[in-house]
């Protein structure tokens, strides 16, 4: 993608050079004719006898190589073909005008061909009158190190450490003496700018320039950067940037802005204008411009889709198909009849079919456009029980209140007390029948808030004495001694973060800081598995929607997809930048949501692995996600106390609900999707009019296409009501099947 | 904002000093300044990594309190042992030390000895985490189609008070389970507030009328249980402090105190034994009540105190607290006692005369004879000391005149001095006579001997109160006590009660008075020159009394210009400005403390004596 991408950027880059600068013959040469890279910053050297096509393909070759950091076969390779380096680049580094010395130089391997191509056709032309380009060539050439982190080493090109405060100076200046409708484009750049000149400070050693620069510039950044400043701020020696995970986020991958072609244009003629080779080098190899033909943005517009660790998402990142469609519900054989009575039955009794197939109508037999395949994912068999529960659901569905503005859910507040060991995550299941709770001490507990008790399966040598022909085998195998109204399970080291029901609450999954996910059964209170995959904290796990499968996320960046009957995951989604946080799968469990302290969203698809979205906008670490029923809408809360809502479908913001105090910890739908419910750390529960909110939004054609919405600023008349606890952080909330809102947390005095 | 904090965020490192005491404590003698420097910038960066690392933790285990278990598994992240044994309850601080040009901080670490860990018994096992919710919503949850609330107005008031109820709930089903009673308050009005002023500022204050009044309006007045638990304070604290500073003319109006309240008959003590008892046997058996206790006369105030004490053990001893027994005991031990000196004996040989006859028979007579001989060594003996020789007399004189009118009813009829002396000892012969004399006495009907009032030992010269032409009785007495706390129209006449002394040679001297504050200090000392004779003796230890109290009005006190103030503390006056005066815990450990109060006074009075001049 990137390459493509970076190809078309490119063009016009050449585009460019060829119209305005004419006398530069080689510079022009390099620029068209010889396009497969004689270089000197690129130090991609070769021979040059060597036919066009030919070292096309060796070119690729070392390419691939580098950017797989194999430098010592680049090296070899580079040997064998008889690329010497002296011998090509002299011509070049005659009119750069300093000697790289054919020191071959990995900096520039993180782009491909073009890209590559586009900075040489850009330092030549711009080298001769200057005085800055021996600089930016002796620096390319001075640092080369093998075995160092090549991702390190992008940033031994040096200028001069006292420059680099004047350069930014000057871009500041320009920026801030533009049109008002360019500037908020490009103020964006700052950001990256700044961290990356910062870095190339730190890198090369110049401890207290790079400190003046901090000092100086830090305070221009937008607010939202500021713990990653602060990480930054710690970083003022080489030695520290090796190991620093967010040093190596920002080295890793490219800032993502989204520029319109005007503003582009204009930065870019300034920044040629002025020789300012140091800041275009930034943006050429750590930045990616996304550039789009039309208006440019307002600030506010910028402001509400940035702040994520590594720029927004790229445009083309959205446009995958998404199909955000319900799976059709499996058709229920035992039919339901005479609705008056069944309230008294039993749900043991089989009846005649869906009296209420009405009421859910987006479920009846017709296939949402939308929806996968109903067999685009395997899932699990139905089983009797699982008929049976959904026969349940749908009792209860037609006794569920139709909530609305003028309609709020009543809720109910499980308040854990004696907390000490510190609540870390609660789960209801669907039906609301049993609540755990994960706990800093390791343990897992499960509490049944029905009359009915929590019973374990009676030990071995008991079951074999029980008469197993008899009718009501299924009680007896139940040991009534020690059933209690709660069960603690052990088996974790560490705090658990991360719990979740099966749908058909037979087994309870918890993720640790131990580093391990475990599946429990909740008929004989034991561990059944424990999956190792994550070697660092498993932050959150989460079930399908159809049970089977679970997602889990972690410290260590990569979302795992697990199926229950496996011990290795099935699927590793790595992308994120930063921790993964949270998971959700969507309701139709082809696709799982993470989000991450990166401060993105990314939605997976399960059938390939693929990321399909990238949804920028959170200013904080993610800390909560919902899917809306009808699987076309997603929320998420972050530490920054908003929470965002999202068109999944195409991949757009759609609203904003502002009011939180503090880190949202629980998001949820009410179960036709009317009401979100949101709470917080700030101990209240709020509660929000998610139809007006996704009825507010216009979505024409344009904005859908560039995915620049206007966000309404209407927090205030969305919020339905706000509910304080007396000192009870919510950590979980719930809607039961009729929409009543549960709402769990610790006391905490 | 951000501007002004971040460029500190940039600069922000370790001191070298740091580095140093550091590599000293791991035996790096020499470190160069160099060296320092570039640690001291590593290991910030390290400890920023770690504690950015940390917050990770924090923020996943839902809480805003970083915990040293959030950096343990920080540090299990970057593969680093963890610290052990680094967990705290509580709230360590640094302490600062500083010499030879170094500052430290460093953490105080105690030694701990094993043994008394070992042998400390176990701490109660903490609750296991439950669940709550409010049970009508569970209710609505599993049977009743459900109800859905409108959050109106008064509706969401209403959801709002609900969840309010449910931490409140949890609030109080925490303390149930801790079996800790709900605590009350027991606020007093405006009016009471008042009255409370007025009354104790009456009672330990120079003018008898008003404390006459006081007292009698103490003694009838129903409705006061709610100031009682701060009457009791007030008199426990009151001996408390008197009785080190040898202030016999208060001690003796707290008792009169504790008189009215045992008069009046709306008022049950007993939930306050704990706090008065302490205090009345302080009365009794201390070894100094006075300034001059060759001259002042402190026995009477032992007496009324014996009386007070028999008083409560026969209105209050049952079965279950035993006031009666514990309290002869402790009179018995100390009296046993060879070391005990001659007041505090008086005191428990006048406490158990005045329990009854029984008492007396069963314990006094026995020990007769041993106490007959110390009293002849003191009064035979070379004259060691005056006190002692008073001391002497005195119990002998207590001894006969409670030990005749007993010896009469019980023993046969012919008294005869030598089968007296057999019996008794050196005391005999004057038993005899006593007999002898009570048996006439007995014979007359007239019970007992007249006993000396307070009144009488205490004449004092009455600060004639003429408040122009305020006749003398009913509501109409401004400056009096207001019977009635009822109305505010007594604080027009606040004003007036400092101003009341007319003697000329009485001096009020107001010594600060800060008016912003609602506490004014008042200090009003009377030139007493005027009071001189030895009768009065009680009246001129009056100290200078110096209040601490809410109103405008001053506390009265009239003394000698030349003796020391004392402070009487009001705590439950205080309280009492605060409305919020919290009923102090009335404890079951009252025995305890009223065993150990008693101790204390025994034995610290010597303490107490060195510092005064006799």
């Amino acid at each position: 993608m990137a390459a493509v991408q970076d190809g078309q950027l490119n063009m016009e880059v050449e585009k460019d050079i060829k119209t305005e600068i004419t006398n530069d013959g080689s510079g022009n040469i390099n620029a068209n004719s010889s396009s497969p890279g004689s270089t000197s910053s690129g130090g991609k050297s070769k021979s040059p006898a060597g036919s066009g096509e030919d070292q096309q393909t060796l070119l690729a070759v070392l390419q691939f190589l580098k950017r797989n950091k194999l430098t010592e076969s680049v090296d070899i390779l580079r040997r064998e073909a008889g690329l010497s380096a002296d011998a090509d680049d002299s011509p070049v580094s005659d009119s750069a005008g300093a000697g790289s010395g054919g020191v071959p130089n990995v900096s520039a391997d993180g782009g491909d061909a073009n890209s590559l191509l586009s900075r040489v056709s850009i330092a030549t032309p711009v080298a001769p009158p200057a005085t800055a380009p021996p600089k930016v060539v002796a620096a390319s050439g001075g640092e080369d190190q093998p075995d160092v982190n090549v991702v390190l080493s992008a940033y031994s090109q040096q200028g001069d450490p006292v420059l680099y405060p004047l350069y930014y100076n000057g871009l500041k200046k320009f920026i801030e003496s533009v049109l008002d409708c360019h500037r908020a484009e490009l103020s964006q750049v700052f950001y990256p700018l700044f961290v990356h000149m910062y870095l190339e400070l730190v890198y090369n050693n110049h401890e207290n320039e790079a400190k003046q620069f901090f000092e100086k510039f830090s305070g221009d950044q937008e607010c939202y950067y500021e713990e990653d400043l602060r990480i930054l701020s710690s970083m003022s020696k080489k030695e520290h940037m090796k190991g620093n995970e967010t040093m190596l986020d920002f080295r890793t991958s490219k800032f993502v802005l989204r520029i319109s072609r005007d503003s582009y244009q204009l930065l870019k003629r300034h920044l040629q204008e002025r020789q300012n080779n140091q800041i275009w080098n930034i943006i050429q190899e750590h930045l990616y411009i996304d550039i789009f033909d039309g208006m440019p943005r307002s600030k506010s517009q910028i402001d509400a889709m940035s702040g994520s660790l590594a720029g927004e998402g790229k445009r083309d990142a959205n446009k995958a198909k998404v199909f955000y469609g319900l799976l059709k519900e499996p058709e229920i054989e035992v039919p339901l009849d005479d609705e008056d009575e069944e309230a008294e039955n039993e749900e043991g009794k089989p009846k005649k079919k869906k009296p209420k197939k009405d009421s859910m109508g987006s479920k009846s037999k017709k296939q949402d456009p939308n929806a996968p395949q109903q067999t685009r994912i395997p899932l699990p068999e139905l089983k009797d029980s699982d008929k049976l529960d959904k026969i349940m659901n749908m009792k209860e569905a037609t006794k569920k209140i139709r909530l609305g503005p003028d309609n709020l859910p009543s809720i109910c507040f499980y308040s854990f007390l004696n907390a000490y060991q510190g609540l870390t995550a609660v789960d209801f299941t669907d039906d609301s029948s049993l609540i755990a709770g994960g706990f800093a001490d390791s343990t897992v507990r499960v509490w049944s808030v029905t009359p009915k008790k929590l019973r374990r399966v009676k030990s071995a040598a008991d079951l074999s004495n029980i008469d197993k022909e008899s009718d009501d085998v299924l009680e007896r195998i139940m040991d009534e001694k020690t059933a209690s109204e709660s069960k603690i399970l052990y088996g974790h080291s560490g705090p658990v973060y991360g719990i979740s029901f099966s749908p058909d609450r037979n087994y309870l999954l918890s993720s640790s800081e131990d580093g391990t996910v475990r599946l429990w059964s909740l008929q004989t209170f034991t561990c059944l598995v424990g999956y190792k995959g994550h070697n660092y904290p498993v932050w959150d796990t989460q079930f399908s929607p159809y049970g089977y499968y679970f997602i889990s996320g972690g410290h260590d960046r990569v979302a795992r997809l697990w199926a229950t009957d496996h011990y290795q995951p099935l699927r590793m989604f790595a992308g994120h930048l930063a921790d993964i946080t949270c998971t959700l799968f969507h309701p139709n469990s082809n696709y799982v949501a993470t989000g991450s302290a990166d401060r993105t969203i990314r939605l997976w698809d399960v059938l390939t692995g693929n990321c399909v979205r990238i949804l920028t906008g959170h200013k904080g670490p993610i800390h909560s996600l919902a899917f809306s029923p009808n699987g076309k809408f997603m929320a998420s809360g972050a530490t920054d106390g908003r929470v965002l809502l999202w068109d999944v479908g195409h991949g757009l913001m759609v609203g904003e609900l502002k009011g939180h105090t503090d880190t949202i910890y629980a998001l949820k739908f009410s179960r036709d999707g009317e009401i979100l419910a949101s709470g917080s750390m700030d101990n209240t529960v709020k509660l929000w009019d998610t139809l007006k909110a996704f009825d507010d939004v216009e979505l024409d054609d344009f904005t859908a296409a560039t995915g620049h919405i206007h966000l309404p600023e209407n927090s205030q008349e969305l919020l339905l009501g706000t509910y304080m606890t007396k000192s009870t952080p919510v950590i979980h909330l719930h809607f039961t099947r009729r929409n009543l809102l549960l709402a769990a947390g610790a006391y905490n005095p | 904002m951000a501007e002004e904090r971040r460029p500190k965020q940039c600069t922000v490192v370790l001191p070298t000093e740091s580095m140093k005491a550091m590599a000293e404590s791991i035996g790096v003698g020499q470190l160069q300044e160099e060296s320092c420097a570039a640690l001291s910038e590593e290991v910030s960066y390290r400890i920023k990594d770690i504690a950015q690392d940390a917050l990770k933790f924090m923020h996943h285990g839902k809480r805003c309190k970083l915990t040293t278990s959030d950096i343990d598994h920080a540090l299990k992240l970057k593969n680093v042992e963890p610290l052990y044994g680094f967990q705290s309850q509580e709230f360590i601080p640094f302490r600062f030390a500083s010499g030879g040009g170094r500052e430290l901080h460093f953490y105080e670490e105690k030694e701990v000895d094993l043994s008394d860990i070992i042998n400390t018994p176990l701490p109660r096992v903490p609750l296991d985490v439950s669940l709550k919710a409010p049970k009508e919503q569970q209710k609505t949850e599993s049977t009743e189609p459900l109800k859905a609330v409108k959050p109106g107005q008064e509706e969401e008031g209403a959801i709002q008070k609900g969840q309010g109820a449910t931490s409140a709930e949890a609030k109080g089903k925490k303390d149930g389970l801790m079996r800790m009673k709900p605590r009350s308050t027991h606020e007093l009005s405006v009016e009471q507030q008042l009255y409370y002023k007025e009354i104790t500022e009456a009672c330990v204050g120079s003018c008898e009328a008003k404390r006459a009044e006081a007292l009698q309006s103490i003694a009838t007045d129903p409705g006061l249980y709610q100031m009682l638990p701060r009457f009791s304070t007030f008199i426990s604290e009151g001996v408390r402090v008197n009785v080190v500073q040898n202030n016999l003319a208060l001690l003796i109006y707290l008792m009169r105190m504790v008189k009215a309240l045992m008069d009046n008959p709306t008022l049950y003590l007993e939930k306050y034994l704990h706090e008065l008892i302490p205090a009345v046997v302080t009365c009794i058996v201390s070894k100094q009540l006075c300034l001059r206790p060759d001259v002042d006369n402190h026995w009477a105030l032992r007496d009324f105190a014996a009386r007070l004490m028999a008083q409560s053990c026969k209105t209050f001893s049952t079965t279950t607290n035993n006031i009666q027994s514990r309290i002869t005991k402790t009179f018995t031990k100390s009296w046993l006692d060879d070391k005990t000196q001659w007041t505090t004996r008086y005191g428990c040989i006048a406490g158990l005369s005045e329990l009854g006859p029984d008492v007396i028979k069963t314990l006094i007579l026995p020990r007769l004879t041993v106490e007959g001989a110390r009293i002849k060594a003191v009064s035979d003996g070379p004259v060691v000391s005056n006190i002692d020789k008073i001391g002497a007399d005195h119990v002998q004189s207590l001894l006969l005149k409670h030990c005749a009118s007993v010896i009469a009813k019980a023993r046969p009829l012919p008294d005869n001095v030598e089968q007296y002396r057999a019996d008794y000892g050196y005391l005999g012969p004057m038993l005899c006579s006593h007999v002898v004399k009570a048996r006439a006495q007995a014979a007359l009907q007239a019970q007992q001997v007249n006993r000396t009032t307070l009144t009488i030992t205490q004449p004092r010269p009455t600060l004639t109160v003429s408040q122009s032409g305020i006749g003398g009785s009913g509501g109409s007495r401004t400056p009096s006590i207001i019977k009635v706390p009822s109305s505010l129209t007594l604080m027009s006449t606040r004003p007036g009660t400092p101003t009341q002394p007319s003697p000329p040679a009485t001096k009020y001297i107001v010594m600060a008075t800060s008016s912003g504050s609602s506490s004014t200090q008042q200090v009003i000392t009377r030139t007493s020159s005027s009071v001189t004779s030895t009768v009065a003796s009680a009246t001129s230890t009056l100290q200078p009394l110096v209040k601490l109290e809410s109103g405008g009005s001053g506390g009265l006190g009239g003394s000698r210009p030349l003796q020391k103030y004392i402070v009487v503390s009001l705590p439950s006056s205080s309280s009492l400005e605060s409305k919020s005066g919290v009923l102090p815990p009335s404890s079951s450990a009252s025995p305890i403390l009223l065993e150990a109060r008693i101790k204390v006074d025994c034995s610290d009075s010597p303490g107490a004596s060195t510092q005064s001049p006799h």
